[in-house]
Formats: C-alpha cells, sequence, structure tokens
C-alpha cells in the first residue's frame, strides 16, 4: 500500500510578523495547505492520505479538510513529532497501527508549504520508491554552490555540474526508514534531519526524480509574494 | 488546488502558468497522457494568423486532441485509471435543434479557450468518452480528428440521397485519408475513389478503389457524391471538380478550412440541383460512434497506424518544440506527444 504523507510541522517562524503558520495562509482561493493536500488526496494510489502538524492546528485543519473536501475517511491528521524525523515516524507508527506495515509499505513525503508540486512528481516517486525502495526530488543546481567550514573564508566550490536541490516529495519503503532510523545512535538523530541522508549515510542507494522549478517552499514572506504572482492574484495575506 | 497550464503567450513562445482547480465545483479530473498536434495548434504555434486573431486568442494552451486518464471524478461516472477521449467541444446552454458543435455560445479547447497542455484537467463528465486499453494510445490520440470524420459521414448518411453507387474524396492529406478510411469501413459495397494533387501521399490509399491525380480525372468519370477535405488555396478547384464530375441531385460535404472565400460554379449547382453542406467539429455522439469504431475495426486501426508520423516523449517546454517543429515539416501523418511533463 502507498500513502501520502504531508509534512506540515513547521511553525512558520520564518514568515515574518505573521502569526500563522505558513502552511495556513492563504493563496488564492485557498491555504497553502489544501492546494497541498488536494494533489495527493485525488491520486488514486493513495491508500490514505496522512497530514501531520502541530498539535494546536489539528482540530484546524480538519475544519479546513472538511470544509474543501467534504467528509472523508481518506484523510487523517495527526500530531507531527519534535523533529521532521519523528514526525515521519508518527505517520510510520499510525500506518503500522491502522494498516500494519507490509514489506512493500511505500510513504511519499512532501511538505505542505509546496503546494506547486505536479501530479507527473507525485506519480514519478510512486514509481521510483516502488522499485529502489527511497527516491528524492531534486532540480540541477543553478547557483554556484561555495562550501565554507568557517564561514569566512572558502574551503572549496564543488563542481556543479554534480549537485542539486533538493526539494520533496521524498519516498520511502516504509519499513526500510523505520529500520535504518531505529539504528541510529542519538547523536547520529540530531545530525541527521533528513530522512534521504539517513538511507545515503547507511549505503542505501535513493533515486533521483525530477523535480521542477516552480515545485517551490514557500518558506520567507518574499516566497509567498512569487507563489501568489505565479497563480497570477492578489496576495490576500500581505 | 494548483494546476499548472502550458500556454502559448507568443508565437513559438510557450510558458507556464498557474492556475487554480475547485474540486468542489465537480467533475472528473483527468491527466492528459497523448496528444496529437491538429493543423489549427500549428497556425496558432507558427503565428500563422492574423495579428487580430492571435491578439485575442492568446495566450491560450494548445491542443485538442487527447487522451486522458481519469485520476478523480466526484460524480462517480469514470473509476481512476479509465482511459478516456477528451471532447474539446464544450457547450454551454442546451438547444433539441441545433447540434452542440454548431451553437455559436459552444465553446472549443485550443481555439476559445485552454486546451490539454496542461497538468491535470477538471472536465464534465459528458466530455469524456471511456475508450478500451486495446486501441493503440497515439491513434486514440487523435480521435478528435477521427470523429470529425465520423461526423461528416454521418451528416452525409442524413443528406444524400440513396443512389450510392460510387463517392469521391478530395484531399489526400490526413482528413482525406481517415474519411476515406471511415468510408471504406461502413460502405464496403460503395467504390471508393480519391483524388489529390500528390502521388506519393496517394499511394497510401491501398484499401480504395482508385486512386486518381486531380490532373489526370478522365473527362467521363461521374460519381454520385463527393467529400471536400483540401482545405486552403487547393478548395477552390477541388470543389469546381467535384461539381463537374458529380452525378445531378449528389452531394458535397465540404470540410476544408479556408482562410478566403472561395468561387464556385453556382450555376452547375443549381442546374445539377446539388446539395453541398458544411462539417466542422464534432459533438460527443460522433465521439461514441468513433470510440466505438476504434474498438471494433482492428484493421482500421492498423491503417490508421500508419499516420503515426513521430511521437516525442513530453517533459520539458524545449520538447514541446521540437514536437511542433517536427510536425511542421511532417509531409503526411501526426504527431504525437506522450505527455509526461
Amino acid at each position: 500500500m502507498t500513502f501520502a504523507v504531508i509534512l506540515a510541522g513547521g511553525i512558520g517562524s520564518r514568515m515574518g510578523n505573521s502569526e500563522t503558520p505558513k502552511q495556513y495562509l492563504m493563496l488564492g482561493k485557498q491555504p497553502i495547505i489544501i492546494h497541498t493536500i488536494e494533489k495527493f488526496f485525488v491520486c488514486p494510489d493513495f491508500e490514505h492520505v496522512i497530514v501531520l502538524t502541530p498539535a494546536a492546528w489539528v482540530a484546524h485543519t480538519e475544519n479546513m479538510i472538511k470544509k474543501s473536501l467534504g467528509k472523508t475517511d481518506r484523510i487523517s491528521v495527526i500530531e507531527g513529532g519534535s523533529t521532521r524525523n519523528e514526525t515521519l515516524m508518527n505517520a510510520i507508527r499510525f500506518i503500522e497501527k491502522n494498516y500494519g506495515l507490509a514489506d512493500d509499505t511505500i510513504i511519499v513525503t512532501h511538505d505542505a508549504v509546496r503546494p506547486f508540486v505536479t501530479h507527473r512528481i507525485i506519480e514519478e516517486n510512486i514509481a521510483a520508491a516502488k522499485k529502489y525502495g527511497a527516491t528524492d526530488t531534486v532540480v540541477p543546481a543553478t547557483d554556484t554552490i561555495v562550501e565554507s567550514k568557517d564561514g569566512e573564508v572558502i574551503f572549496q566550490i564543488p563542481n556543479r555540474a554534480t549537485l542539486f536541490q533538493g526539494q520533496t516529495p521524498q519516498s520511502f519503503n516504509a519499513k526500510k526508514l523505520k529500520e535504518l532510523y531505529e539504528s541510529l545512535t542519538d547523536e547520529e538523530k540530531e545530525i541527521l534531519t533528513d530522512a534521504c541522508k539517513i538511507f545515503a549515510m547507511k549505503g542505501e542507494k535513493v533515486y533521483l526524480v525530477e523535480g521542477e522549478v516552480s515545485n517551490m517552499k514557500i518558506t520567507y514572506p518574499f516566497d509567498l509574494k512569487v507563489a501568489a504572482t505565479m497563480l497570477g492574484g492578489d496576495l490576500t495575506n500581505d | 488546488m494548483i494546476n499548472s497550464i502550458y500556454q502559448l503567450t507568443a508565437p513559438r513562445l510557450i510558458e507556464v502558468t498557474y492556475g487554480e482547480i475547485d474540486l468542489s465545483e465537480g467533475g472528473a479530473l483527468v491527466r492528459p497522457s497523448h496528444l496529437s498536434i491538429c493543423r489549427a495548434d500549428q497556425r496558432y504555434y507558427q503565428g500563422a494568423r492574423s495579428k487580430e486573431v492571435l491578439a485575442k486568442k492568446l495566450p491560450m494552451a494548445l491542443i485538442h486532441e487527447c487522451m486522458a486518464e481519469v485520476v478523480f471524478d466526484t460524480t462517480g461516472t469514470f473509476k481512476s485509471g479509465d482511459r478516456v477521449i477528451c471532447i474539446p467541444n464544450t457547450p454551454t446552454e442546451d438547444d433539441d435543434v441545433i447540434a452542440e458543435n454548431y451553437r455559436r455560445s459552444s465553446k472549443f479547447r485550443s481555439s476559445g479557450f485552454d486546451g490539454f497542455l496542461q497538468d491535470v484537467v477538471l472536465m464534465a463528465p459528458d466530455r469524456l468518452v471511456k475508450i478500451s486499453d486495446d486501441v493503440n494510445p497515439d491513434v486514440a490520440a487523435f480521435t478528435e480528428l477521427i470523429s470529425v470524420a465520423m461526423h461528416i459521414i454521418s451528416r452525409f448518411d442524413k443528406t444524400a440521397h440513396q443512389r450510392r453507387n460510387s463517392v469521391g474524396v478530395w484531399g489526400d492529406g490526413n482528413l482525406g485519408f481517415i474519411t476515406a478510411i471511415l468510408l471504406a469501413n461502413l460502405y464496403p459495397d460503395m467504390k471508393l475513389n480519391i483524388f489529390g494533387r500528390h502521388f506519393d501521399k496517394l499511394a497510401y490509399f491501398t484499401f480504395a478503389d482508385e486512386t486518381i491525380h486531380v490532373d489526370e480525372i478522365p473527362d467521363d468519370l461521374m460519381i454520385d457524391h463527393c467529400f471536400e477535405c483540401v482545405g486552403g488555396a487547393g478548395c477552390e478547384p477541388a470543389i469546381n471538380q467535384m461539381i463537374d464530375h458529380i452525378n445531378p441531385e449528389g452531394t458535397i460535404a465540404l470540410s476544408g478550412v479556408s482562410e478566403n472565400n472561395v468561387p464556385i460554379n453556382t450555376r452547375m449547382v443549381l442546374e445539377k440541383g446539388l446539395r453541398l453542406f458544411g462539417s466542422s467539429r464534432s459533438g460527443r455522439e460522433d465521439f461514441e460512434k468513433t470510440v466505438g469504431f476504434l474498438e471494433g475495426s482492428e484493421q482500421s486501426v492498423h491503417y490508421l497506424e500508419t499516420l503515426i508520423g513521430e511521437t516525442f516523449d513530453v517533459r520539458t517546454i524545449p520538447d514541446i518544440h521540437k514536437a511542433f517543429d517536427a510536425d511542421s515539416t511532417l509531409h503526411l501523418g501526426k504527431t504525437v506527444m506522450h505527455w509526461n511533463k
């Protein structure tokens, strides 16, 4: 079975003066998180869509989903964890409890604040995760990436042709992710904030799915302005 | 949800824009899979329409020949994964007399509003016709064009008198080829003559009884009914040849688009008591008939497969340009895009 896992655990601290977590801000006629959830909800491959939010926002999110999609038992909103990986583990625990964790259970994890994800990206994530066990969605790096160890001088400039910028979805064999995560020490868990990195560190191959530049993450107020402009509408939260 | 729409914003310039789909409106959400390029799309793409028309229509997503897969249907008409043919004509009002494709109020994709170069499209379920997985998807991609030929023949059947010993199709291009295949299949006893100006194209019409170059038509050759599938500047000589070679009270079906007025020999139209009727586009009934035809006539589908020119895996906007460029040089046949953007 394949599950969509929408990560909306961030508190949106980077969204300027706005007190509302960024995923709940309006973009066009809908909150950002609803745009994102709908993309996965309509995809027939998903047995269930699991949305993980801060505890305080669970009921609010449920209400919003009901308002836009009507009553549905294909979406569950649950509380996220203290870190991104703990949030993922909450999702896996939810699947294990309600559906059981099979050898071929796939989770497609996606940032709630990337509403421009396309149907093609989702489909290719599912296909690649089934085939390879782990996928990351990326676009070729366009800026030159500079590495500095002390933040003062350049240590090295890697060859841009081999660099990509990570997006989401990231998709995994859920059982494998759980095993790898549980094998980490507390110290490793602190460092390995990205699930794909856990796979890579443990010598597992992570397949690349081609993303889109438009599959942007709405992190800063500037991003929301760009997203609103892309959609051709007014920025209601400006 | 946010949708990506790939619009022609100026000749040879395609840009992605974004729109919102409101699922609460209801309908079937489909993902285009196989898209075929039509001459009308090519004319927009090349900027071969008047400045006024381009200013009025653009920006607009091109492509109205489309097979898609149902992603999600709020109406319960289709199952997820169903293969469907999308009907580009979109009526906005009911009319018991005038067909949906002739109502002035109807909208048409890639003409009056966005075509199918989109990530997903929300369609009314009556704008979709389910098609079997067994039909070659590259042929299914241009079902719309086949349905136009089906529509012409349906109207011919209602209009033409019953002496149908022979028929002539003028035009050795895609529409002529498709119309001829349908005629051969639907009227196996009728003598099928094809008239064209390209020997190499006429050579493909192996299923027809006769292929005749338009400069070599015997003076005494007479035909009961005619189909004009020429269009453009060739319309005038073609229609006048038909008028010369048709028997009295015959029917001429006009279907080639011409940008200019076409002078024809109306004196002889009157003297012979001819019926001329025009056809354009097609409606749901024609799509249903066409899908039934494709599902039921394997041999005809094989003939139609010979029309498939190049196919393109489209993952980027430059891939769309490659497909249009290749199509622009195509002598005969259809260019099909496998939509993976």
